[in-house]
């Protein structure tokens, strides 16, 4: 059986070089895969991502070679790469060690991009909280256009692409492509009925490639050593490595990098520690607060796309966030879903309303109010959400609330009869 | 505070910003964040919408609802500097319900208000993704965690002490 520890690929320069200085990352090897693709047909280059098996990791795991291929066969000439760095997912900090780590691995990875699907124009959407990260990618940005890595003529060729920083400014569902596509051209962050997708008519109606901060950081290692080499890394689902931020009650939090596929259980104890001494594993919320709560008898699932699908859960960010017997998880999910209500846009009613409903429900039930067709009627509204909801936001909300009560249904109704419990941390008022 | 300009204040004039930016809509966050970074009390005024929306040939109404959809715009002024708690379930989890609790108690202020005095504004929010440092929050553009109710006094001491 193979054996799963810390794997660094992506994080391989995080906090070894000066995220400053373009010289320590020209020394390890940095813009090698930029060059290499340079010596390539674009289409050889959009082929190798696709052969990688490399998936987006800002949660929904399409296949990224996939997404530059619509771009490349567009026939619109002007043609957009847009980073999606508005990490918002709670529990979720990876593209933010990314930029402030090791900031040129990022512009290397849009700048191939730019050259496989015939962009000139790129931009880095981030949220408007990460100042550091705007700091650093404005100079790594600057530093690359006078060493010729990016502007005119990039490496002595007739491939030009430049890149811009836009900074969000404080909303959760500018995360979702056309929701950020709207938000760059200078509108609230509305999501936008798909299809069409943003490979069609993205940015300014261009077509346009939305990548995550970690999926194009995975471009110039697999550009350089290619994509069989990739694909020794992880599961035949899920090649590569993943960047899972260990959170809550753990001996040890922060962020590791391993391969696709290794067990909850490997994250949790070996390499998180496990709860703090004299305290036991209550469960996990995986993946964020879009994700899904898992009971310690799951702990052997494998963290990639495919395994958690299919137990019902999800990978999205990566994130691990477990909690042990000081927690609460009635209190837990009211915190999830009071950060669903505030960060729901508004756009469309199931999950405008939805949001503000399941926070209600959720106090009757902290509160004591005795009747268990509470915990159906949050059921009831998500399976509403589900279906209605114009953006994965609202759509998505089903996931912790479904296995939450499924898998913690006797805490639930312990709250039912006898009000708020000694580990609830805040108690929810009933407003309607 | 005083909202005249004196030779120590380096902000740049709304008309001086105004130029650094292209005609076209989406130039308007990047143009309102300028704006309000020129602003000591941290807000959007509206002559500063006005202004904005003239530049960008825009409908007075298409600025507002922008500036009013995104929580980093605010309309009416706040302190000089902006406390940004984190309420996400993780930070909820270790303990950001306390941590905010001591902070209006050392503030004398709810969170989303202003303390008399103009020094802060406190605010929560949805997440900083700090989540390794939790219960972690933001003092303008400095982070902070993990942070205990008993930091509160400290950590506040030393921006009151700057003020003074």
């Amino acid at each position: 059986m193979k054996s799963f520890t810390e794997r660094r690929i992506i994080l391989s320069n995080v906090g070894v070089i000066d995220p400053e200085r373009i010289e320590d990352y020209l020394e390890r090897g940095g813009y090698g895969g930029l060059r290499a693709a340079l010596g390539r047909a674009p289409a050889d280059v959009v082929e190798e991502l696709k052969e990688s098996g490399l998936r987006g990791r800002g949660g929904a795991g399409f296949p990224t070679g996939l997404k530059w291929e619509f771009v490349l066969k567009s026939r619109a000439k002007t043609r957009y790469v847009v980073c999606n760095a508005d990490e918002g997912e709670p529990g979720t900090f990876k593209d933010r060690v990314l930029m402030e780590g090791d900031p040129h691995r990022l512009i290397e990875g849009m700048a191939i991009c730019g050259y496989a699907v015939g962009a000139r124009r790129g931009f880095i959407y981030v949220r408007g909280e990460y100042t550091l990260s705007i700091r650093r990618l404005e100079r790594a940005i600057a530093q690359a256009r006078e060493r010729g890595l990016l502007g005119r003529n990039i490496m002595g060729s007739d491939f030009s692409f430049d890149i811009e920083i836009r900074a969000g400014a404080g909303a959760y569902v500018c995360g979702e492509e056309t929701a950020l596509l709207e938000s760059m051209e200078g509108k609230r962050g509305w999501p936008r009925i798909r299809p069409p997708f943003p490979a069609e008519r993205g940015f300014r109606g261009r077509p346009t490639v939305v990548n995550n901060v970690e999926t194009l950081a995975n471009v110039p290692e697999i550009v350089r050593r290619g994509a069989a080499w990739y694909r020794t890394l992880g599961t035949a689902d899920s090649p590569g490595t993943k960047l899972y931020p260990l959170l809550g009650n753990l001996n040890r939090t922060g962020l590791v990098e391993a391969e696709m596929g290794i067990p909850l259980r490997t994250l949790v104890f070996d390499l998180g520690g496990g709860p703090p001494e004299g305290h036991e594993l209550k469960g996990v919320l995986v993946g964020g607060a879009a994700g899904a709560f898992l009971a310690p008898d799951e702990l052997d699932v494998p963290m990639d796309f495919g395994s958690l699908r299919r137990i019902g859960a999800t990978l999205g960010s990566g994130s691990v966030l477990a909690f042990d017997d000081t927690a609460c998880v009635v209190d837990l999910l009211g915190s999830v879903l009071s950060f669903f209500a505030h960060e729901s846009c508004g756009q469309c009613t199931p999950c405008r309303v939805g949001t503000a409903i399941l926070v209600d429900l959720l106090a009757r039930v902290q509160s004591g109010n005795g009747d268990p067709a509470v915990l159906d009627a949050m059921r009831r509204a998500t399976e509403v959400m589900e279906v209605a909801s114009l953006c994965p936001l609202g759509q998505s909300v089903g996931l912790p609330v479904g296995t939450a009560l499924e898998k913690f249904r006797g805490e639930f109704e312990s709250h039912l009869t006898q009000g708020p419990c000694p580990r609830c941390k805040a108690t929810m008022e009933v407003r309607v | 505070m005083k909202e005249g300009r004196t030779a120590m204040d380096r902000r740049p004039t709304r008309q001086g910003i105004l130029k650094r930016f292209p005609r076209r809509q989406d130039q308007l966050l990047p143009l309102l964040h300028a704006l309000q970074r020129a602003n000591p009390r941290n807000y959007l005024t509206p002559d500063d919408l006005r202004a904005a929306a003239e530049h960008l040939r825009l409908p007075l109404a298409a600025v507002y609802d922008a500036v009013t959809f995104y929580s980093m715009f605010s309309l009416v002024p706040r302190g000089r500097h902006i406390i940004r708690v984190c309420r996400s379930p993780t930070c909820h989890l270790l303990g950001a319900t306390p941590l905010i609790e001591a902070l209006e108690r050392e503030l004398g202020v709810r969170a989303g208000e202003t303390t008399p005095d103009g020094l802060f504004t406190l605010e929560t929010v949805s997440c900083l993704g700090l989540c390794d440092r939790a219960p972690a929050l933001m003092i303008d553009e400095e982070p902070f965690g993990p942070l205990s109710p008993g930091d509160v006094g400290a950590l506040l001491a030393r921006y009151r002490e700057v003020a003074r």
